[in-house]
């Protein structure tokens, strides 16, 4: 450790070491806090409120991590990153997980040694564009000035889209979803494209919503989710486990309001089971018994915190769609809890 | 006396390495180098471990996968199925790009500003004071971002030029169009080009008529320059010097000319098509801002290095210039600018490196330089980022070198011969 720590400090920005504790949990547990990389604002996501508490859907995620391993969903800091800094932030140990509208694929599962904990949204990469260019579909975009986030999958799926239709395309590099704001309301991008979630929670902070639309054509599969460093299997089981709670939590009906009453006790074993009043699962995980009580009582269950931060009666708007439970037609489901 | 001539012959005893002071000194610096060296081995072994242990050994093959990206602006061609190597080539160019125009501009802006600085007249000196220290009291970062701010927000959309009766119009007889999105000028076209030349087995293209034009101006200026010898030689020989001027002028002139009438030149205006203009040469706005911004910041430092340099030549020198008969404009140029010129040179180069230094700060208007290409968009695809930075250092080491290599030749050339 004391060679990986002197490394550190020499090689500037974190870039490789650091990062070979293989007891996460530990280490967060004797700091006392969470660490959880959030994006740099995100409305409906991840953003500070008017009074600078940090609240959103990737959020979310982290308190209840933070809630299951504390009892407390204050017990974290949030690291804001960019689309460039959120891996190396990762890998260099900087931050303990990342919870940021971050895309699960296969580069990054096994090249770049991260593991996706789970899927907290299904989501597809979409354009979005002024109603007064009259466009509506993505097949008319030729010559369109892109505005794109640097470093993303969206970049890469762009170029392939564009290329696949024999489009072209002038694209224009931006690093955060507020300075994209900037350039696309000022029209010096006719469009502005990221995944569908994100256009949704972007128009609903402009001033005319109504004036922008997001095309038909969803051009990608983004599984978006929070991960963790490779090779620390016991702290990915933490943080996996604690996202199949919420969603298990949803699906049997537990709710942030009845889970107190549930948890002395029910005659659904399953619920027992994740409640901690029948067998010792809390333990194996290395929490105590009350972590998944913790855990739905901190911002509620998934369908809670979707509701809450993004749903149909947010601003943001967003229906449920392929995010909702693999019972009402969605494709959440969360491995069975035994 | 005997004793001391007898000393040299003492047979050399290991002890004497650390007893003996004329050994001491070279014994105590080989052994901090070996220390050193010793050091520098354990944090290289170090990282490599430290690396391989995370699964992600040293290694630069990911430089000829697919990079899957797309460049804006890119001067040979690229598209995404380039490598990554080829787009951090890119990168290169565009950062040579903006550090080379911001050079000229801080350079010529900034010996105005400076000689400026000197006037008497009050109130254009208090002027060129403000300017400067303006400029070079805010970070360049917010210099950066300022212009590309007020490009975006101020100029109009594309869109604005369309319709019969237009929010805006093209300036200069519809033949420049500044918008939100960049500055669209003519581009040079030949009816009858004679294509492209392959450089390298075709790894990048040159134009061919390019290099016609650049040959008939050389050719031009050779012939105006034998014109003018031949001129010395008269007027060494007779003492009256022949009117050559009007030769001289058509020598460099016409060759240029008519090489562009065989090629059938003529100018590509921009247009309006589909969302954006074409045609044109796209000068883009991150490109206007990061150049404008790096210039006059760094203008700001060569006016007060210019302005030190002519008040370090001595007021006696144009004194006696004066003396002479010499008028004050040539008093500039042939007393005080050869002298201040020795003082201005080393100084300068500083800033030229700080410029090309500073370009890296182009991320902040999404302009692909290095930094942006490998440094950014590679380095995150690919999950590299030991190699990409380690690359990165290499080439700003190597642009600076060069800058300075030939900055250096210069002011060798112009410094005080000293025998």
């Amino acid at each position: 450790m004391k060679k990986s720590v002197f490394l550190g400090a020499l090689t500037v920005a974190g870039l490789a070491a650091g990062a070979a504790s293989a007891a996460t949990l530990d280490d967060v547990k004797a700091k006392g806090f969470l660490q959880c990389g959030v994006t740099t604002g995100l409305t409906g996501f991840a953003a500070p409120d008017a009074n600078g508490e940090w609240e959103g859907f990737d959020v979310g995620v982290c308190r209840a991590v933070a809630a299951a391993i504390f009892g407390d969903p204050t017990a974290v800091k949030f690291t804001p990153t960019t689309g460039k800094t959120r891996f190396t932030a990762l890998a260099s140990g900087e931050i303990d997980m990342l919870a940021r509208n971050t895309t699960w694929t296969f580069t990054r599962d096994v090249d770049l040694k991260f593991e996706f904990t789970g899927i907290n949204y299904y989501d597809g990469q979409g354009f979005m564009v002024p109603k007064e260019l009259g466009v509506t579909s993505a097949k008319e975009l030729d010559g369109a000035t892109v505005c794109i986030q640097t470093g993303t999958t969206t970049e890469l799926n762009l170029a392939d889209y564009f290329r696949a239709n024999n489009m072209s395309y002038e694209p224009v590099p931006i690093e955060t979803n507020s300075e994209a704001q900037q350039q696309y309301l000022a029209n010096a991008c006719d469009v502005y494209t990221t995944d569908r979630s994100g256009l949704a929670a972007t128009r609903a902070t402009f001033e005319n919503p109504a004036d922008h639309v997001i095309l038909p054509e969803t051009i990608s599969k983004e599984p978006l989710g929070p991960l963790v460093r490779h090779g620390d299997h016991e702290w990915g089981d933490v943080v996996r486990w604690v996202l199949n709670a919420l969603i298990i939590a949803e699906e049997k009906g537990v709710t942030s309001a009845n889970v107190d009453e549930l948890a002395k006790g029910t005659d659904n074993p399953e619920i027992n089971r994740l409640l901690g009043t029948e067998g010792s699962y809390g333990e194996i995980l290395g929490l105590d018994a009350a972590w998944a009580v913790n855990a739905i009582k901190a911002g509620g269950n998934y369908g809670e915190l979707f509701e809450k931060h993004i749903g149909e009666n947010t601003p943001i708007g967003l229906a449920r769609g392929l995010n909702a439970q693999w019972t009402d037609g969605g494709l959440l489901y969360a491995p069975p809890f035994r | 006396m005997s004793a001391l001539s007898e000393t040299p012959k003492e047979s050399f005893r290991l002890r004497m390495l650390l007893y003996d002071t004329r050994y001491r000194a070279i014994t105590i610096q080989i052994v901090a180098l070996m220390g050193f060296m010793l050091f520098a081995a354990w944090l290289i072994n170090n990282m490599l471990t430290n690396l391989a242990e995370l699964g992600k050994p040293l290694g630069f093959g990911f430089l000829t996968e697919t990079s899957g990206y797309d460049i804006n602006q890119s001067l040979i061609e690229y598209t995404s199925q380039s490598s990554h190597l080829r787009a951090a080539f890119i990168g290169l160019m565009n950062t040579l790009i903006v550090a080379v125009l911001g050079c000229a501009l801080a350079t010529v802006v900034g010996l105005l500003i400076g000689i400026l600085r000197l006037s008497k007249n009050w109130i254009v000196a208090r002027l060129m004071t403000i300017w400067i220290e303006g400029f070079r009291n805010v970070p360049v970062l917010l210099w950066i971002v300022f212009f590309m701010a007020v490009l975006i927000e101020t100029l109009p959309a594309p869109s604005a030029f369309r319709g019969d009766d237009p929010d805006a119009t093209m300036n200069l007889f519809g033949s420049i169009a500044v918008t939100n999105r960049g500055v669209y000028i003519p581009e040079p076209l030949f009816a009858s080009g004679l294509g492209d030349i392959p450089v390298l087995g075709g790894l990048f293209y040159v134009s061919a008529d390019l290099i016609v034009l650049l040959l008939s101006l050389f050719a031009g200026l050779l012939v105006s320059g034998l014109i003018r010898n031949r001129a010395d030689r008269i007027q060494e020989a007779t003492g009256d010097r022949p009117r050559t001027w009007h030769w001289r002028i058509l020598s460099v002139f016409a060759p240029p000319l008519i090489v562009l009438w065989m090629l059938g030149f003529h100018l590509g205006y921009p247009e309006l098509k589909g969302f954006n203009f074409g045609g044109g040469i796209h000068m883009r706005n991150s490109l206007i801002a990061l150049w404008l911004a790096l210039g006059l910041y760094t203008s700001a430092f060569v006016a007060e290095i210019v302005r030190a340099g002519i008040e370090s030549v001595s007021k006696g020198q144009t004194e006696a210039a004066f003396a002479l008969g010499l008028r004050p404009n040539r008093t500039m140029n042939l007393v005080i600018l050869p002298q201040a010129l020795r003082v201005i040179i080393p100084p300068l180069i500083s800033q030229y490196l700080n410029l090309t230094k500073n370009s890296s700060l182009a991320i902040a208007v999404g302009y692909m330089d290095i930094t942006g290409t490998l440094g950014g968009i590679t380095m995150n695809q690919t999950g590299r980022e030991l190699e990409c930075v380690l690359l990165l250092m290499m080439c700003y080491l190597a642009i600076s070198l060069t800058v300075s290599m030939v900055m250096n030749w210069y002011n060798n050339s112009v410094k005080l011969k000293e025998r």
